[in-house]
């Protein structure tokens, strides 16, 4: 069986920002056989730890680009760099989502296969909970990480 | 200089590689700085009202979600001034495992900030990515040196990122010894690193500026401060922790929500490690001083470009002082102290990455939260940055904005500002009038 990682991204106490932890929290429930499920607390550079040497990566992070609250992108970033629209400069860490795929990337530590899944949030100042259209976005994503760590980690 | 760069407004609006998002506008008249805004948005206040109603013992957990980079520091300025306000005092391998914890949490963040963040500036390139396509070994050393300091933390915290094993009184779980002793080899190969890192930053090219500061750090009778220590400056400013809000005011300025914090009296302060090395050369390790030396760094730094040396130095410092305490370990025969509550008003003041974080908690009988005030390293510098950049801009006003408007990112980025301590979404704005 192959070796998946799959990377929650997101400030627990910025709204919307806490999307990619929700999924991954959820995710932690199902036990994916084959997958490791990681929190990346407001420190996208533990994508780069946790995803060296796996085969394929799925990366969640909330996104603030002006869409409709609640859509869902998936992008593929195994061979090309993430838009800079949805992951760029404009981040609540150190370093974006997008630039750390990147350096990934360039150091030849990035997975053959990434999937990064961002969902459009419509609050991120300092408080909890997620708002509706991002709550059900996060189960539509919950639905579709746990397709796509299935495939990509093959038969058991 | 020709008659429009004389008058003119320097605005930008995202500042890249800070931690968070950042805005800054320099006004330029008549060939004067007529006026410098680092606008931040927003304080650590919805924290400060969050924990009200709360149990004395999460105060440790709660503050350490408002800054990915620095939980540590949250953690111990929280649980130190829950201990003081219970009266009790942590001593012994509970204090140096928190010491180590702590140096852990600085190697994490001083690699971030030196290799990703800050070299890039010093070398021409606009971001990390473009630093590692030509310099990858560089680059691989400075996430490995990262990765050390990440070890030490989920070693002792549990989990990297948001430790979970901290506690008022201690830990949840002490390692053995010679699970600790297992965190030395990673450790010594991370000092070698950082003595490279010095050598390797030292050797960057610095603008000509320096600044007469009052600087603020923690001292200690015996440590180079992390944990504890009475507030000094280089100004005769020296005072308990408990003290802080006697001397330092925070003032609402208009173009922020932030309060902006000065030295009753006297104004600007500086804190960070450019204060600490400052006020602490003679703290340091035989090491850290020998490599400071080597670097050409005198006993005070005033140059804040250079702060990426300091940055270094204490690099070398906190795996020198972490490998330390890590041979004289010897497991406690408790995780933690006993830390009943009683109605009091707490104080609790550490080195964050960044300088101090001071925390100050009123709790009532049962332990109940009845009030919480939170003063961030960026908040206090917010005015020095301001400052600096007034006068940086000064001297440079013959450059062409888009040339100074770098030149301003790099000002701002010599301070390591992690906004989100401070604020979540700051932007740095340059417009012309």
């Amino acid at each position: 069986m192959k070796r998946v990682v799959v990377v929650g991204v997101g400030n627990a106490y910025r709204r919307d920002d806490a999307a990619g932890l929700a999924v991954v929290r959820r995710l932690r429930e199902a036990v994916l056989p084959g997958t490791v499920v990681v929190e990346a607390e407001a420190d996208p550079m533990l994508i780069l730890e946790h995803c060296a040497g796996a085969e394929a990566a799925v990366i969640i992070d909330a996104v603030s680009s002006g869409g409709q609250p609640g859509t869902v992108y998936r992008l593929d970033a195994g061979g090309s760099p993430l838009p800079e629209r949805l992951f760029g400069a404009t981040s609540t860490h150190a370093l974006s989502v997008g630039e750390v795929v990147e350096l990934a990337r360039t150091l030849g530590t990035l997975p053959p296969r990434v999937t990064v899944f961002g969902i459009e949030g419509r609050a991120f100042e300092a408080g909890e909970g997620l708002s509706p259209e991002v709550a059900d976005a996060v189960e539509q994503v919950v639905a579709a990480v746990s397709a796509e760590a299935a495939m990509a980690a093959g038969p058991a | 200089m020709s008659p429009d760069r004389r008058t003119r407004t320097i605005k930008v609006d995202a500042l890249a590689r800070v931690e968070g998002e950042g805005a800054m506008l320099i006004r330029i008249a008549g060939g004067r700085v007529s006026e410098v805004q680092l606008r931040i948005y927003e304080p650590p206040r919805f924290f400060e009202a969050f924990l009200r109603g709360r149990g004395y013992t999460e105060a440790v957990d709660i503050t350490s979600r408002i800054c990915g980079i620095c939980p540590i520091a949250y953690q111990m300025s929280a649980a130190n001034a829950m201990e003081d306000a219970c009266g009790v005092r942590v001593d012994g391998a509970l204090h140096d495992l928190r010491r180590i914890i702590y140096c852990g949490e600085w190697i994490e963040s001083h690699a971030l900030h030196v290799y990703l963040l800050h070299a890039p500036d010093f070398l021409g390139y606009e971001s990390a990515v473009q630093l590692a396509r030509d310099h990858a070994a560089i680059v691989q050393r400075g996430l490995q040196l990262k990765k050390a300091g990440n070890g030490l933390m989920a070693l002792l915290g549990g989990r990297e990122v948001h430790p979970i094993n901290v506690r008022v009184g201690g830990f949840y779980r002490v390692p053995t010894t010679s699970e600790l002793r297992a965190a030395a080899e990673p450790l010594k190969w991370a000092r070698d690193a950082a003595l490279e890192t010095v050598r390797w930053v030292s050797r960057f090219s610095f603008p000509d500026f320096e600044q007469d500061y009052e600087m603020v750090a923690l001292r200690h009778p015996s440590e180079y401060p992390i944990t504890e220590g009475r507030l000094v400056s280089t100004r005769g400013l020296d005072i308990a922790v408990r003290e802080f809000a006697d001397h330092v005011i925070e003032e609402h300025v208009p173009h922020s929500n932030a309060l902006h914090a000065a030295i009753r009296g006297r104004g600007t302060y500086l804190v960070g490690p450019m204060a600490r090395y400052a006020l602490n050369f003679d703290r340091l390790s035989p090491l850290a001083r020998e490599a400071a030396r080597e670097a050409g760094l005198g006993p005070v730094c005033r140059n804040p470009f250079q702060s990426i040396v300091v940055r270094a130095v204490e690099l070398v410092y906190a795996c020198d002082e972490a490998l330390r305490l890590i041979e004289r370990y010897e497991r406690p025969d408790r995780p933690a102290l006993e830390v009943p509550p009683r109605a009091a008003t707490g104080h609790g003041c550490t080195e964050a990455p960044r300088g101090i974080l001071y925390h100050r908690y009123t709790i009532d009988a049962s332990g109940t939260i009845l009030d919480a005030k939170i003063v961030p390293p960026t908040s206090q510098n917010q005015k020095a940055i301001e400052e600096d950049l007034a006068r940086f801009v000064q001297d440079r006003l013959d450059l062409p904005t888009d040339a100074m408007t770098w030149q301003c990112e790099q000002a701002i980025r010599n301070y390591d500002p992690c906004i989100s301590c401070a604020t979540h979404f700051l932007r740095l704005e340059v417009e012309q009038v």
